[in-house]
Formats: structure tokens, C-alpha cells, sequence
């Protein structure tokens, strides 16, 4: 089997942001290590799921490999070129192939633009397909999100939720990205709207061939659109693997107590289940505890994890495709 | 005697757009020690009716009887519903932080709780509020008790409200969506701990969800409302298990297979459209245009809530034949083959 190449590789990305007092002289007293040193390669065609908890530090990374946010340190390289220090000048080629869709379909679009011009914005921001041709785009592309084309003409709050999200979709889709980042696409809305959603997602990747990286804290709907998913803890990625690979054999703790914690709809499972539950809430990114940043809440833990920081790398007969940052993974002595 | 009997309770609000139905002839009961889980949809009209009991809504026409202990919550005078709220009842909601106020230290709001509902000095209370926050797994409650809301992480917050609501000894708790805005792992912790205080202290629960996972976890009886009305009762294995409201099958089927699940599904079936207006319902059952085995009578005449065959108690309103029940092949075939038959209308 051969692998496909990395579209969007990660080295060691780093966003710290600093906490200031005074007010004359402003002084850095201290700072959110939002993202600590991620390494991730997402490859051409994948559905890679980010999942974490709040504060891990997922939407932040996630704004950063669109250049929202700056880097502290760190290198993004996308389809060949380091994007991570580019100007905004240089950057727009590079956005035309990079888009993001965000959790809130309410405040992500303008209520006072009509859904033809907000679904036009890419167009307009690259001076392309103008007139005629601009609108008939959009339609084809309300059509291809499972919107009435028709509606070109309406406002935002003339859509639910689960429409506004198809707008939002049609926005990221205009310019045929080749990678889409998913924000929590479909956390704000009702399960029976969320499945029409998650479907449209998964027919678009096969149609134009995309690329996805998925960040929800839903495990179940993580699992139902990735092929491999990477947790994060604390700004730090703990274990990455493929989709069934993690859910069958997680290696470390939190991955663990993080699957066994997500209700089951299904009352006999729920019964049958050792449930793992964590002590504590997660630890603040301002002051992050040493060694790994898990061992206050894990069950696992040993005198050297309060020490030594582990490595992402794989463990047992895992193989390259399974690192996991564990000194002690589950599954070993 | 039920702790609280509900009986064709409706609500409705005029609006300038038109009346607003949110809650339409909707009864359930709950036994002391019991949970009861309330599952829908946004606009379902779960919190409305819960907001309703408890005296909680301005401007609305509200109809229906409610007994709790025998005596009528509907028509109770102002300060006795004050007794009952935060008294006998208590309530937990879904932000912890807005239902905190900021000001004030966290033990001193617990205190207020304590000494709106009885004679205590504050000395007293404030014990009181110690013990409490113990109870419901605050580290270090001495000195806790002190903090202010914004000291507290979220999953502290919400144990701290359920301290609150548990200050005057209630016989039932009413949670509307207690663990929504929290992490899995401490969402966990939070069901965990209603779940003991319901062993430990015999307190009856209505959690109300719109997560089938949160319900399927907690509730001994689940009621499933849709569109302002209750589309199912039953136990929570025959929800899960065998239901009979398509809108039930639906929602089960538009769920990726847990996390831990040994197979991966396939292709989601969601229920196609969405929810009708409140103010320009449907004529007939609320839930025809989205519902696949739809039939003529579907159209003309909304349903009413009658005993089906999943198991004890279990009742839909549902015109389907009442054998036609389960997630199986097999229910799905009898389900198609009832097909439009005009009439089996009353």
C-alpha cells in the first residue's frame, strides 16, 4: 500500500499567547501555551479528526494552519511551501486551497448580506468569475450543498441552522480548496440536522476530492468521518492513529478515559461499561504541570511522568503509523 | 401517589408573528427516587414545559393540570411557589456561569439558598454550605466555600449549582441540560454525581437532554417530545431497544455508532427537512412531512398517545400498527406495510 503524500505538514508548531498587566508599561507576566509543539502531516485526500477537550488547544492550531493566528514558533508547510511566515500579500494564492468552516453557523455569517454575496465573498476577494457568471457559480454551488438556488436572495436569518452551516460550507467551497479545516462543524446543531450535515461533508470529499481535517469533541461523530485521528491535551498531541486502530486499542490513559467517558445511546452498553473517570479538570495552559502534562489526572501515573516529558513516538508492535506520548501506554506492564 | 403528576399541560405565547404553541397537551409523572429523562430536540418544548411547573414564564396562556404532592402547582399563589422552588424543588441549568452571580462568593450564594427556604442563623447556613459542596466532591470545601464563581472551573460551577439545589433536602431535582456546555470526562463526573445523589439521598430527577447518550445513561423512564407534544413514554431499555415513534427511530438511526461500537456505520440516515414552525404548525401528526411511513389518516388527524407493544407502560402517538416496534428488519418491514389505510381512523 502506498501512502499518499503529506498535503499539510506540522513541525513543532508553537502559539503561545502572552498575559499582560499595566497600563503604561505593559509587562508579560505570563503565557497561554495554547499549542505547545505539535508535529502533525495530514496527507492528500485523508479525513485526519482532532479531538480534545476545551483548552486543549485544537481551534487555536486550527487557526493557525489557516495563518488566522500567527506562529510563536514552528514551521506550517502546505502542498510544498512553508506557509508559516508568509505575508498576507503572498498568503492569498495559498488561501484559494486552505479553508475553514466554524462551529457557529449564527455569528460566522453577516446578517445584513444576502446569502448570493456572502456565498460570492471568495469571488470578490479574487477578483474572479464577475457578473453573470459570479451568480451562476453561487447557485451551482447552493446547489451542491443542498440548498435551493433560488434563495439567492435571502438573508441569513431566513435559513436554520442547519442551512446556515450548508452556507457556510458553499463560502469555504467556492474556490475548490484542496483542504478544508472543519471547526466543529455540526457541535451547534440537533442530531437529526447534524446527520444531514456530516452526510453533505463525506459526499463532497468524494465528489471533489478533499481533504479534511475534522476537529470536533464528539468522539462517535469523529470516528464516523476520519481516517486517522491525533489527541490532543494541554496544547501537546498525545496519540495519533488510525481511526480503528484508537477506538479498538487506545495506548494512552486519557485517550482511554476520553472513550470510555462519552455516553452510549444504547442502555445495555452503558451498563456493561468500565467507565473510567478522571479526577480533577483539565490543568490551566498558563501554567501547565511539568513532565507530562497528564499525570495529575492519570491513573497511570508513575514518579517519572512528573519529571520527564515523553516523546510522541510508537510504542510496543504499534508500528509508524501509532505514536503514542506515554511513558507507561496502556497495554504494557 | 406520583411526587408529580402532570396532566395536558399547554403552553403557548402570543407573539406579534402569531401564537407561538410551544407545549401542546403534554403529561407524565414521576415516582419519588425516580429519574425521569426528558429527550428533544431545540424547540421540542422540554425546557418550556419545565419552566412552566415551576412558575418560570411570563406573557404565556398555560392550561393543564400539575400535581406535585397532591397539591396544584399551576394555580398555587406566588409566595407558596416560592416555598416549592428552590425548596422542595430544586434546579440545576445549563451554563453554570450565568446562573452564578459574579459578585458574590460562591458560599454566600449557597447561604441565601439555605436561609430563603428556612430559619437558620448564618453561621449555621454557612456549615451547611460546607458540607454541601463536600457532598457534591468540592475539594477542600473550607476554603472553597470562600471562592468566587470565577475561581471555579466549570465542572466545579455546575457542582456547585447542584449544591445549591440540594441545600433545602428537595424531592426532586429538575436538571435542564446539566452537562451540555461541559468536557466528556467531566460531563462524566456530573452524571456520576447525580446519579449518587439519587442512591444516597432518594432525591426523584428530571434530567432534561437532547442527548440520547446522557439519557440512555441516567433515566429509568424516558419521555420523547417532539413539536410541543409527547411523541413517546416508556422504560429506557424499550426507547433504546424498541421503539415506536418513527421520530424515535429516526433520531436513533441519525447517530454515528458509539465511539466503542465494534463496527463503523455506514452512510447516516437522517431525518429528512426540518422541525415545523410553532406558529404555523401541520395539520394532523406534527411529524408527517419528515416521516417516511406517513399515511393518509397521518395528514387529517394528529394522534394521540396510546399503549404499543415494546413493553410495559410503553405508549406512542403513533397511527402505526402497535406491534410495530424495534430497530430490526423485521419492524421495519412492518412499519412500510401498514401503509395508507384511510380507514383505521376512530
Amino acid at each position: 500500500m502506498t501512502v499518499a503524500p503529506a498535503l499539510l505538514r506540522l513541525e513543532n508548531v508553537v502559539k503561545y499567547f502572552p498575559i499582560r498587566t499595566g497600563t503604561l508599561a505593559r509587562r508579560t507576566v505570563a503565557q497561554i501555551r495554547a499549542v505547545d509543539g505539535v508535529s502533525l502531516a495530514v496527507r492528500s485526500g485523508e479525513t485526519l479528526g482532532l479531538v480534545g477537550e476545551t483548552g486543549s488547544g485544537k481551534s487555536t492550531l486550527a487557526r493557525c494552519v489557516t495563518r488566522l493566528q500567527d506562529l510563536t514558533a514552528g514551521r506550517i508547510v502546505f502542498a510544498g511551501t512553508d506557509i508559516s511566515r508568509l505575508s498576507r500579500h503572498r498568503l492569498r494564492p495559498i488561501r484559494r486551497d486552505l479553508q475553514i468552516i466554524f462551529q457557529d453557523p449564527y455569528g460566522s455569517l453577516n446578517p445584513h448580506r444576502r446569502v448570493g454575496s456572502i456565498i460570492a465573498e471568495p469571488f470578490a476577494v479574487h477578483r474572479l468569475a464577475g457578473g453573470a457568471e459570479r451568480r451562476h457559480r453561487v447557485q451551482e454551488l447552493m446547489e451542491l450543498v443542498g440548498l435551493n438556488p433560488e434563495h439567492y436572495n435571502r438573508f441569513p436569518a431566513e435559513f436554520s441552522g442547519g442551512q446556515r452551516q450548508r452556507i457556510g460550507i458553499a463560502r469555504a467551497l467556492a474556490l475548490r480548496p484542496r483542504l478544508l479545516i472543519c471547526d466543529e462543524p455540526v457541535s451547534a446543531l440537533d442530531v437529526s440536522i447534524q446527520a444531514q450535515i456530516l452526510n453533505l461533508l463525506v459526499d463532497l470529499q468524494d465528489e471533489l476530492s478533499l481533504t479534511y481535517v475534522f476537529i470536533a469533541h464528539d468522539l462517535s461523530v469523529v470516528r464516523h468521518v476520519s481516517d486517522r485521528v491525533a489527541v490532543m491535551y494541554l496544547g501537546k498531541v498525545v496519540e495519533v492513529a488510525p481511526v480503528e486502530q484508537i477506538y479498538r486499542r487506545p495506548r494512552h490513559p486519557y485517550t482511554a478515559a476520553l472513550l470510555s467517558a462519552e455516553p452510549v445511546p444504547d442502555p445495555d452498553a452503558s451498563d456493561r461499561r468500565n467507565r473510567i473517570v478522571l479526577a480533577g479538570d483539565p490543568p490551566s495552559p498558563v501554567d501547565p504541570p511539568p513532565g507530562c502534562p497528564f499525570h495529575p489526572r492519570c491513573f497511570r501515573a508513575q514518579p517519572r511522568c512528573a519529571v520527564e516529558a515523553p516523546a510522541l513516538t510508537p510504542r510496543l508492535d504499534d508500528g509508524p503509523d501509532h505514536p503514542t506520548a506515554c511513558h507507561f501506554p496502556l497495554g504494557e506492564p | 401517589m406520583k411526587l408529580l403528576e402532570v396532566t395536558d399541560l399547554a403552553v403557548s405565547f402570543p407573539t406579534a408573528d402569531g401564537l407561538v404553541r410551544a407545549v401542546r397537551g403534554v403529561s407524565f409523572s414521576v415516582d419519588s427516587g425516580q429519574t425521569l429523562g426528558i429527550v428533544g430536540e431545540s424547540g421540542s418544548g422540554k425546557s418550556v414545559a419545565m419552566l412552566t411547573l415551576l412558575g418560570l414564564v411570563r406573557g404565556a396562556d398555560v392550561s393543564g393540570q400539575a400535581l406535585f404532592e397532591g397539591e396544584s402547582l399551576l394555580d398555587m399563589p406566588e409566595p407558596r411557589l416560592r416555598a416549592v422552588r428552590g425548596g422542595r424543588v430544586g434546579m440545576v441549568f445549563q451554563d453554570p456561569l450565568t446562573s452564578l452571580h459574579p459578585q458574590y462568593r460562591v458560599g454566600w450564594q449557597i447561604v441565601e439558598a439555605i436561609r430563603a427556604h428556612q430559619r437558620t442563623p448564618r453561621a449555621a447556613a454557612h456549615r451547611r454550605a460546607v458540607e454541601l459542596l463536600r457532598l457534591v466532591g468540592i475539594p477542600r470545601p473550607e476554603q472553597r466555600v470562600d471562592d468566587y464563581p470565577h475561581q471555579f472551573s466549570g465542572g466545579m460551577r455546575q457542582r456547585a449549582l447542584i449544591a445549591m439545589a440540594l441545600a433545602n433536602d428537595p424531592l426532586l431535582v429538575i436538571a435542564d441540560e446539566p452537562t451540555t456546555a461541559l468536557d466528556a470526562t467531566v460531563q462524566a463526573q456530573i452524571l456520576l454525581l447525580l446519579t449518587r445523589i439519587r442512591q444516597e439521598l432518594g432525591t426523584a430527577i428530571i434530567m432534561i437532554s437532547h442527548d440520547l447518550g446522557v439519557i440512555a445513561e441516567v433515566a429509568d423512564q424516558v419521555v420523547v417530545m417532539y413539536a410541543g407534544r409527547t411523541a413517546e413514554v416508556a422504560d429506557r431499555r424499550t426507547v433504546f431497544r424498541r421503539p415506536h415513534h418513527p421520530y424515535t427511530v429516526g433520531l436513533l438511526r441519525s447517530l454515528p455508532a458509539p465511539a466503542d461500537d465494534a463496527i463503523r456505520a455506514g452512510r447516516l440516515r437522517p431525518i429528512p427537512g426540518l422541525p415545523p414552525s410553532l406558529i404555523d404548525l401541520p395539520p394532523g401528526c406534527p411529524f408527517h412531512p419528515r416521516c417516511r411511513y406517513a399515511m393518509e389518516m397521518c395528514r387529517d388527524v394528529e394522534p394521540e398517545l396510546r399503549p404499543v407493544d415494546g413493553g410495559p407502560g410503553h405508549r406512542s402517538a403513533c397511527w402505526l400498527p402497535a406491534d410495530a416496534v424495534g430497530m430490526s428488519d423485521s419492524a421495519e418491514h412492518r412499519r412500510l406495510a401498514a401503509g395508507p389505510s384511510p380507514g383505521r381512523a376512530a
